[in-house]
C-alpha cells in the first residue's frame, strides 16, 4: 500500500475509487456484475447473516452469475435481521429483509435472474447526507 | 426474464398490516388480473417504510407515486386508474402540510424520511473492513483539510460552532471540552474513546464500530491535532469482539495508508491509537472510572474537579469522547458547523442515534435530527405497538433514565427537554412499554441493574439502591404499604442529591419518574394489592371459568406443580396455594376459560 | 497567596485557594460531620475518597448537594451546612450505613471509640427507617489481626493506609455494589497475603472492623495459674501512651504507673523491654562496627548499608517485597526477641525455673509483635521464647478488669535485673530513636572517644524520610532514617538500583515509629498525638542517669555472667536470625 502523503494524495486516490463505483453502477458498462452486500454486525451475524453470505458466494457461483458479495456494517434494521442488499446492473439498490436461505435462493431465483421483485423489500426509510 | 412494467409496493410493515395491507395486496393483485396484466405488473409486500402515522402505503414503481392512507377498496381505483389509465390517484396523493398541494413523486418528499443518517452514514454503505471504501465516500478528507487549512483552534471553533454535545450521555458541548485539553498544558495529552457502551438494550457504538471504524479513527486523530495529543486510546468492552477485530483492521489500514503514525499528511503531526479491553463494568462508562480502569486501578469513580481534561489518564489532560460523538465529527468538518447547527433544536444540535426495543414493531437502530418528537420515533418509525396494544410508556436513557407517558409523545427529543419531563437523554437506549408492562416492576428491573452494576464506593449508591430495591420488591409482592412510598420517594430523593457519581445521582429516575407518572399503579400495589399490568406474580390470581371449561384436562396434564383438580369432561379447578402462577394454564387453554385477575 | 472569600452558615470565610470547604468551615468553628475522611497533618497522610458522603452541604446553585471533604471553596460561594436538606440527607445516609451494621454494640472491641457509634449520637439518631439484607461476610482471623467486614463501612482508610502510605498492598477494594467490600486479593485470608501486620489499618479502622487478636484472656488464665511464673516485659512507646486510654492528656508519662500496675496485676516480675533494647544495641552496633570496618578495609563481601531490623512488620515487608535484600538488615532479633530469648534462658536459669513453666508476656505499641512472637524461629522445642504480646489498648482492657484505678496508682520501679534500661533504649519508641542510640554507642566504641553530646537532633523529627551525617572522629557516617513502608520502600528501591550513600538505615513501618504502632490508643486521625508522645520519650530519655546502651550495669553483667561478648556464638545462637523468602517467587 502506498503511503498518503497529501492532500492531495487522498484526493487522488478518492476520485479513482470513485471513479470506479461510478463506472460500476452505470448499467452501461458491459463489465457490471451484480452486487451484494450483506449486514454483519454482531446483530447481523447472530441471526445467521454467515450463513447467508457463504450461502450466496456458493449458490452464485454455481448458477455461474458474476457477482461480488461483500460484507458491511449494521442497516439498523434489527427486526428484520438478516438483511442484505442487492445490486442488480444499472438499477437502484434493493434491500431485502429476513432473509433465510430459502429467500435467498428466492432472491436469486426471482429478482436477481428474472428481474422480479419479492416480497421483504425493505424501503430506505432514512435520508443520507450525500449530495 | 418477465419484464414487469410496473411494481405495486404494498407496505407489509407490522403496523401497515394490522390496517389491512394485506387485504390490500389480495385486492390489488385480483385487480391485476382483472384487466390481465399478470405479466406486466408485480405486487410485492416490503418492510416498513418508515411514514406508518399515513399508512397503509403503495408506492408505485418506476415513478415513484407514493400513495398514502389507503383502504382495501382502493385497490380498484388504484388499479384502474394508475396502472390502466396512467392516471394518479389524487385523493390518496399525500398533501403537503404547508402548500396543500398533493405530492406524487416520492423523491420529492424526502421529508417523510423521519431519519437523518449522520453518526450511521456508512454503516450499511460500506464494507468496514476496506478503507478505500471508506475513502470514497469522503473518509479522511475532514482530517486532511484540518492539517493542511485549519489552525486546532480554528477546528475546536469549527466543532464549538456546530453545537455537537456529547453523545454519551452528559450532554457536554465537545468543542469546550477539546478546547480546555488544548489549554492545558502538559508533556503528554491524550484521547479516549468511550466504547464501554453498557446500557440494557443499548448497542449504537458497537454498530458504528464494526460499521464504520474509520470515522472514529478519524475523529480521534482531529481531536489530537486540535487537543495537541499524539496518542489515542480506545476503552472497549472485551465482550464486543467483532468491533474489537474491526478496530483492529482499521487501525492496521490507517497505519498503512500513513494516516496513523508520524508526519501525517506529511505535516509535523503524529498520532497512533491502541486499544483497551473493559471486563463490562457499567460503572466505567463514567470517565473518572474509566480512566481508573486503564491505568490498571479498580474501576471506580473519583471526584470532579479535576476534570479530565485537566488531569485525566496518568494525570496528564484527556479527552474523553463517546463513539457517537465521534463519528459525526468528520461530517461537521467536510460539511460545515452550518450545516450540522441547521438540524436540531435551540440547544441541541444534530442528529442522534436510538436503539429502540421493547414492545414495538420496528426494533432497530434510527437515527433522527434532535427535536424530532417521541412519537414520531415510536410510530412513524418504529411502526408502533407490538400487536396493536396500547402504548404505555417510553423509557429514554437506560437505567439513568425515567419512564415518560402519552403525554410526552409529543415532547421534542433534546437534552434539555427530557431531563426537564424527568428523564434524559442517556446514551440513547429507548425501550418502549405496553399496556402489560407492570411500570412497578419495570423499575424494579432497572434498579436491579443499577444494583449490580454499582461500584459500591459511596454510601447512597451501595446501599441506598439496595434499600429502594428492597422495597419495590415488597411493593410487588404485594407486602408494601403507602408509607413505603413516601420512604421511596423520600431515600430517592437523597441517593440524587448524595451520589458520588452518576451512576448513583440517576439510579432513582426509573422510580421517581414512575412515582410522578404512573403513581395510581403503586397505589394499586399498596392499597388494593393487585398489579393493574397482571404482571406481578404474587398478586395475581389464576382461575377456571365453570362455564368455559370443557374438562379437556388439557391445563391439568401441563401443570408443572399439579395445583390444577378435576374430572374429565367437567370444569377443572386451580388451588392457589399451590399455584406458581406460571401462567401455562393460561397459555394452553383453547376455550378462554382460564382468567387471571 | 491566592485567598478565597465565601459565605458559610452566613459567616464570611477567607481561606487560601485550594482550601477544602471542610477545612474553610472549621477555620470559623464549623464542625461538619465526616465519617471516611482522615488527614494525618506533618505525616503527608489524607484519605479524602469521597465515599461516605456524610459531610454533604448544600451550595446555592449547585444541582446536588456537595461533599465538603472533597469540594474547594470557590469564591463567591454560599453554603449552608446545616440546611433542612443537608441535615435530612446526612441523617439518611447514615441510616443507611447503620441499615447494614451490626447493632451489637454493646460487646463490640470498638465501643466507646467507634466513629460510627459517635456519628449516630451526634445527628441523635433513634430509629432506624430502612431495613433489609445485611452483609454477611465471614470473619477472617490471623495472628494478629481480626477482620470483621460486616463492621466495615467502606470509609477505605485502611486501604489507603495499606497501600499508599505502606505500600504493602494487601487490601483493596474488591467485588461491587452492595457486596463491594475491603479485602486481600481474591478474598484470600490475611495471613495468606502479603499483610505485614503493622496494624495501620487497625489503627484507622473507624469501627470494629479491624481489630487486633485478643489476647487478654490467655495473660489472664497464665496470671491465675500458681504453676507458672509469669513475666513481663514492657516497650518503650506504650509508657508515652497508656496514660491516654485512662483520660490522660497526650504525651503523659506514666511509666512509673504503668510498673505499678503490672506489679498489681499479678505479674511476679515486672521487667522493661528496654534493657533489651539496650542488648539490641550492643548486638547491632558491634555489628554494624564490624561491617564498616571490614568495608572500609575494603572487603568486597561486606554490604552497606546495614539495616535496622526491631520491627516485626518491616522484616516481612523485605521478605515478601524484597527478598533479594535479606542479607543487608542487620540480623539482630528485635528487643522483643531478645528479651524473651534471654527471660527464658540466662533469667529462668538465674531463678531456678524451667522454661516451660516460664510464661514471658509482652505490652507493645503494636500489633505485628502477636505475629513477631508466633514465628517458628523464636521458639525452643515449641515453647515460645514470648508466650503472648498484647496491646497497649489490651493492658488498658486488663488493668480495667483488675479494678485498678490507674491514675491514683503511685509510681514504681521496673524489677531488676531485667527492668533496669538507658535513655538511649528508651528513644527506640520513635522514629530515629534506634539509630541514635546506635550512634551514642558505635561513636563511642568506634573512637574511644567520650561523646560531648547526647541529643543527635540532626536525626530527630517527623519528615518520613530524613537523612544526616555524623562525624565519627573524621570519619563521616551516613544515615538514612525511613518510617512509613512506602518510604522505606523509597530506600530499598535505591539500594537495588546501587544509588544508596548510607552506611546505616533505621527503618519503622509505623508513622511516626512505634509511638504511632497499630496496638497505641487510637489517634482518630489527630497526628499532634504522636508528635507529644514523641516528645515524652525525649523527655523521658534526657531525665534518665543512664543515657548510653553500653553503660547499662546490668547489661554489662549479662555479658559477663552468660553471653561472654557482642556478636559472640552465644549470642548468635540465642540474640540473632535470619531471614526468609516470602515472595513465592
Amino acid at each position: 500500500m502506498n503511503k498518503i502523503k497529501s492532500f492531495d494524495d487522498l484526493k487522488q486516490l478518492r476520485e479513482g475509487l470513485q471513479a470506479k463505483i461510478k463506472q460500476r453502477n452505470s448499467g452501461s458498462n458491459p463489465e457490471s456484475i451484480v452486487r451484494i452486500k450483506v449486514a454483519m454486525s454482531t446483530c447481523g451475524i447472530a441471526s445467521g447473516a454467515k450463513e447467508i453470505m457463504n450461502f450466496l458466494t456458493d449458490e452464485l457461483e454455481q448458477q455461474s452469475i458474476e457477482a461480488v458479495v461483500t460484507q458491511t456494517g449494521c442497516m439498523g434494521y434489527c427486526y428484520a435481521e438478516p438483511t442484505i442488499e442487492v445490486s442488480l446492473p444499472g438499477k437502484e439498490p434493493i434491500v431485502f429483509g429476513d432473509v433465510d436461505t430459502f429467500r435467498a435462493a428466492e432472491i436469486i431465483e426471482k429478482y436477481i435472474i428474472h428481474n422480479e421483485l419479492v416480497d421483504g423489500i425493505l424501503p430506505v426509510n432514512y435520508r443520507t447526507i450525500d449530495n | 426474464m418477465a419484464d414487469y412494467r410496473m411494481h405495486l409496493l404494498v407496505c407489509g410493515g407490522t403496523g401497515c398490516k394490522s390496517s389491512e395491507s394485506e387485504q390490500i395486496r389480495d385486492n390489488l393483485l385480483a385487480e391485476v388480473e382483472r384487466y390481465g396484466l399478470n405479466d406486466e405488473v408485480q405486487v410485492v409486500m416490503t418492510g416498513c417504510f418508515g411514514f406508518c402515522g399515513k399508512g397503509p402505503i403503495v408506492k408505485v414503481l418506476p415513478d415513484n407515486t407514493f400513495y398514502v392512507l389507503v383502504k382495501p377498496e382502493d385497490a380498484a381505483t388504484i388499479v384502474e386508474e394508475h396502472v390502466v389509465m396512467g392516471r394518479k390517484v389524487n385523493d390518496l396523493l399525500y398533501l403537503d402540510p404547508e402548500s396543500d398541494e398533493p405530492i406524487s413523486d416520492s423523491k420529492q418528499m424526502d421529508f417523510h424520511k423521519k431519519q437523518v443518517r449522520i453518526a450511521l452514514r456508512n454503516c450499511g454503505v460500506i464494507n468496514p473492513e476496506n478503507i478505500d471504501e471508506y475513502i470514497a465516500r469522503d473518509g479522511y478528507a475532514a482530517l486532511a483539510t484540518c492539517l493542511s487549512e485549519k489552525s486546532p483552534q480554528q477546528v475546536i471553533n469549527e466543532i464549538k460552532l456546530s453545537g455537537q454535545r456529547g453523545r454519551g450521555g452528559g450532554g457536554f458541548p465537545t468543542g469546550l471540552k477539546w478546547e480546555i485539553t488544548s489549554k492545558s498544558q502538559a508533556d503528554q495529552k491524550y484521547v479516549v474513546c468511550n466504547a464501554d457502551e453498557g446500557d440494557p438494550g443499548a448497542f449504537m457504538d458497537r454498530s458504528i464500530l464494526e460499521g464504520d471504524p474509520h470515522s472514529v479513527i478519524e475523529a480521534m486523530a482531529i481531536c489530537g491535532y486540535c487537543t495537541g495529543s499524539t496518542k489515542g486510546l480506545v476503552y472497549i468492552r472485551a465482550e464486543y469482539p467483532l468491533a474489537i477485530q474491526r478496530l483492529k483492521t482499521a487501525i492496521h489500514q490507517a497505519r498503512e495508508y500513513g494516516l496513523l503514525g508520524d508526519v501525517i499528511f506529511g505535516t509535523t503531526f503524529s498520532f497512533d491509537i491502541t486499544l483497551r479491553y473493559g471486563a463490562g463494568a457499567f460503572v466505567c462508562g463514567e470517565e473518572t472510572a474509566l480512566i481508573h480502569s486503564m491505568e490498571g486501578l479498580r474501576g471506580e469513580p473519583t471526584f470532579k474537579p479535576p476534570f479530565p481534561s485537566e488531569s485525566g489518564y496518568l494525570g496528564k489532560p484527556t479527552t474523553v469522547n463517546n463513539v457517537e460523538t465521534l463519528a459525526s465529527i468528520p461530517v461537521i468538518i467536510n460539511k460545515g458547523a452550518a450545516f450540522f447547527n441547521s438540524i436540531g433544536t435551540e440547544k441541541s444540535k444534530g442528529t442522534k442515534v436510538f436503539a429502540l426495543a421493547g414492545k414495538i414493531n420496528n426494533v432497530g437502530l434510527i437515527e433522527v435530527p434532535m427535536g424530532t418528537t417521541l412519537r414520531e420515533v415510536i410510530f412513524d418509525i418504529g411502526g408502533g405497538i407490538k400487536g396493536g396494544k396500547k402504548f404505555k410508556s417510553v423509557q429514554t436513557g437506560g437505567p439513568s433514565g425515567g419512564c415518560l407517558t402519552n403525554s410526552f409523545l409529543d415532547t421534542p427529543i433534546d437534552y434539555d427537554n427530557l431531563i426537564a419531563a424527568g428523564s434524559m437523554m442517556g446514551s440513547g437506549g429507548m425501550i418502549v412499554m405496553d399496556e402489560d408492562d407492570c411500570m412497578v416492576s419495570i423499575a424494579k428491573f432497572y434498579l436491579e441493574f443499577t444494583l449490580d452494576e454499582s461500584c459500591g464506593k459511596c454510601t447512597p449508591c451501595r446501599i441506598g439502591n439496595k434499600r429502594l430495591y428492597e422495597i419495590l420488591d415488597k411493593i410487588t409482592k404485594g407486602l408494601g404499604t403507602e408509607e413505603d412510598l413516601t420512604r421511596l420517594r423520600s431515600l430517592c430523593n437523597v441517593i440524587k442529591d448524595t451520589s458520588l457519581c452518576g451512576l448513583g445521582q440517576t439510579s432513582p429516575n426509573p422510580i421517581l419518574s414512575t412515582l410522578d407518572n404512573f403513581y395510581d399503579e403503586y397505589l394499586a400495589h399498596v392499597r388494593d394489592h393487585k398489579c393493574p399490568a397482571g404482571q406481578c406474580k404474587s398478586l395475581v390470581k389464576y382461575s377456571i371459568d365453570n362455564e368455559k371449561c370443557t374438562g379437556c384436562t388439557l391445563c391439568f396434564r401441563n401443570c408443572p406443580v399439579g395445583a390444577i383438580t378435576g374430572e374429565k369432561r367437567s370444569p377443572h379447578f386451580i388451588d392457589n396455594a399451590i399455584c406458581i402462577k406460571c401462567g401455562v394454564c393460561y397459555d394452553k387453554c383453547k376455550f378462554d376459560a382460564v382468567s387471571v385477575s | 497567596m491566592d485567598m478565597i472569600n465565601l459565605t458559610i452558615d452566613n459567616r464570611p470565610v477567607s481561606v487560601e485557594k485550594g482550601t477544602s470547604l471542610l477545612q474553610a468551615a472549621a477555620e470559623v468553628g464549623i464542625k461538619i460531620p465526616s465519617l471516611c475522611y482522615m488527614k494525618l497533618h506533618d505525616l503527608n497522610i489524607e484519605n479524602k475518597p469521597g465515599g461516605c458522603r456524610v459531610c454533604v452541604v448544600e451550595v446555592v446553585g449547585r444541582r446536588n448537594l456537595a461533599p465538603a471533604c472533597c469540594t474547594d471553596a470557590a469564591e463567591g460561594m454560599v453554603v449552608q451546612t446545616h440546611s433542612m436538606r443537608a441535615i435530612h440527607a446526612r441523617r439518611t445516609v447514615v441510616e443507611l450505613i447503620l441499615s447494614d451494621h451490626p447493632t451489637d454494640c454493646l460487646k463490640c472491641a470498638k465501643a466507646g471509640n467507634c466513629e460510627l457509634q459517635s456519628m449516630a449520637q451526634h445527628l441523635g439518631i433513634r430509629e432506624i427507617h430502612f431495613e433489609g439484607e445485611q452483609s454477611t461476610f465471614r470473619e477472617d482471623t490471623s495472628p494478629a489481626i481480626i477482620r470483621e467486614l460486616n463492621k466495615c463501612i467502606r470509609c477505605r482508610r485502611c486501604e489507603m493506609m495499606c497501600n499508599e502510605v505502606q505500600t504493602v498492598g494487601a487490601l483493596s477494594a474488591i467485588n461491587r455494589g452492595f457486596n463491594a467490600v475491603i479485602s486481600p486479593a481474591f478474598e484470600m485470608n490475611l495471613d495468606h497475603s502479603v499483610c505485614t501486620y503493622c496494624g495501620q489499618c487497625v489503627a484507622v479502622c473507624p469501627t470494629g472492623a479491624l481489630t487486633e487478636v485478643d489476647h487478654t484472656g490467655a495473660v489472664i488464665r497464665a496470671l491465675s495459674n500458681p504453676a507458672k511464673t509469669v513475666i513481663v516485659q514492657t516497650a518503650p512507646a506504650v509508657r508515652a501512651a497508656l496514660g491516654e486510654e485512662f483520660g490522660g492528656e497526650p504525651g503523659t508519662l506514666v511509666t512509673g504507673k504503668l510498673a505499678a500496675a503490672l506489679r498489681r496485676l499479678g505479674f511476679n516480675y515486672v521487667f522493661d523491654t528496654d534493657f533489651a533494647a539496650d542488648l539490641t544495641i550492643m548486638e547491632e552496633g558491634t555489628e554494624l562496627l564490624n561491617r564498616l570496618t571490614a568495608y572500609l578495609g575494603g572487603d568486597k563481601e561486606i554490604k552497606l548499608p546495614m539495616l535496622t531490623s526491631c520491627c516485626p512488620a518491616w522484616v516481612k515487608f523485605f521478605e515478601h517485597q524484597f527478598p533479594e535484600l535479606k542479607d543487608i538488615p542487620s540480623s539482630a532479633r528485635s528487643p522483643q526477641q531478645m528479651f524473651g530469648s534471654i527471660a527464658k534462658s540466662y533469667f529462668a536459669e538465674k531463678i531456678g525455673v524451667d522454661r516451660k513453666d516460664l510464661v514471658v508476656v509482652s505490652i507493645m505499641p503494636c500489633v505485628a509483635k502477636k505475629y513477631e512472637c508466633s514465628r517458628d524461629e523464636f521458639s525452643v522445642n515449641g515453647n515460645p521464647d514470648v508466650d503472648f504480646a498484647l496491646t497497649t489498648r489490651e493492658l488498658a482492657q486488663l488493668i480495667n478488669l483488675a479494678n485498678i484505678d490507674f491514675n491514683s496508682l503511685p509510681d514504681e520501679d521496673f524489677d531488676h535485673p531485667m527492668g533496669d534500661s538507658t535513655g538511649a533504649s528508651v528513644i527506640f519508641g520513635t522514629t530515629g530513636g534506634v539509630i541514635e542510640a546506635a550512634v551514642r554507642t558505635a561513636y563511642e566504641v568506634f573512637t574511644g572517644k567520650k561523646l560531648a553530646r547526647l541529643d543527635f537532633t540532626e536525626l530527630r523529627g517527623m519528615e518520613g524520610l530524613r537523612h544526616a551525617t555524623i562525624d565519627f572522629d573524621g570519619l563521616p557516617i551516613h544515615i538514612g532514617i525511613a518510617h512509613g513502608l512506602g518510604n522505606a520502600r523509597k530506600l530499598l528501591e535505591d539500594i537495588q538500583k546501587g544509588t544508596s550513600q548510607f552506611h546505616a538505615i533505621e527503618i519503622m513501618s509505623c508513622p511516626g515509629g512505634c509511638i504511632g504502632g497499630g496496638g497505641q490508643p487510637y489517634h482518630h486521625g489527630n497526628a499532634e498525638i504522636l508528635k507529644k508522645r514523641q516528645m515524652a520519650l525525649y523527655r523521658e530519655d534526657s531525665g534518665k542517669p543512664i543515657r548510653k546502651s553500653h553503660e547499662n550495669p546490668y547489661i554489662t553483667k549479662l555479658y559477663e555472667e552468660f553471653l561472654g561478648a557482642p556478636m559472640s556464638e552465644k549470642s548468635h545462637h540465642l540474640l540473632h536470625t535470619e531471614y526468609f523468602d516470602r515472595s513465592k517467587k
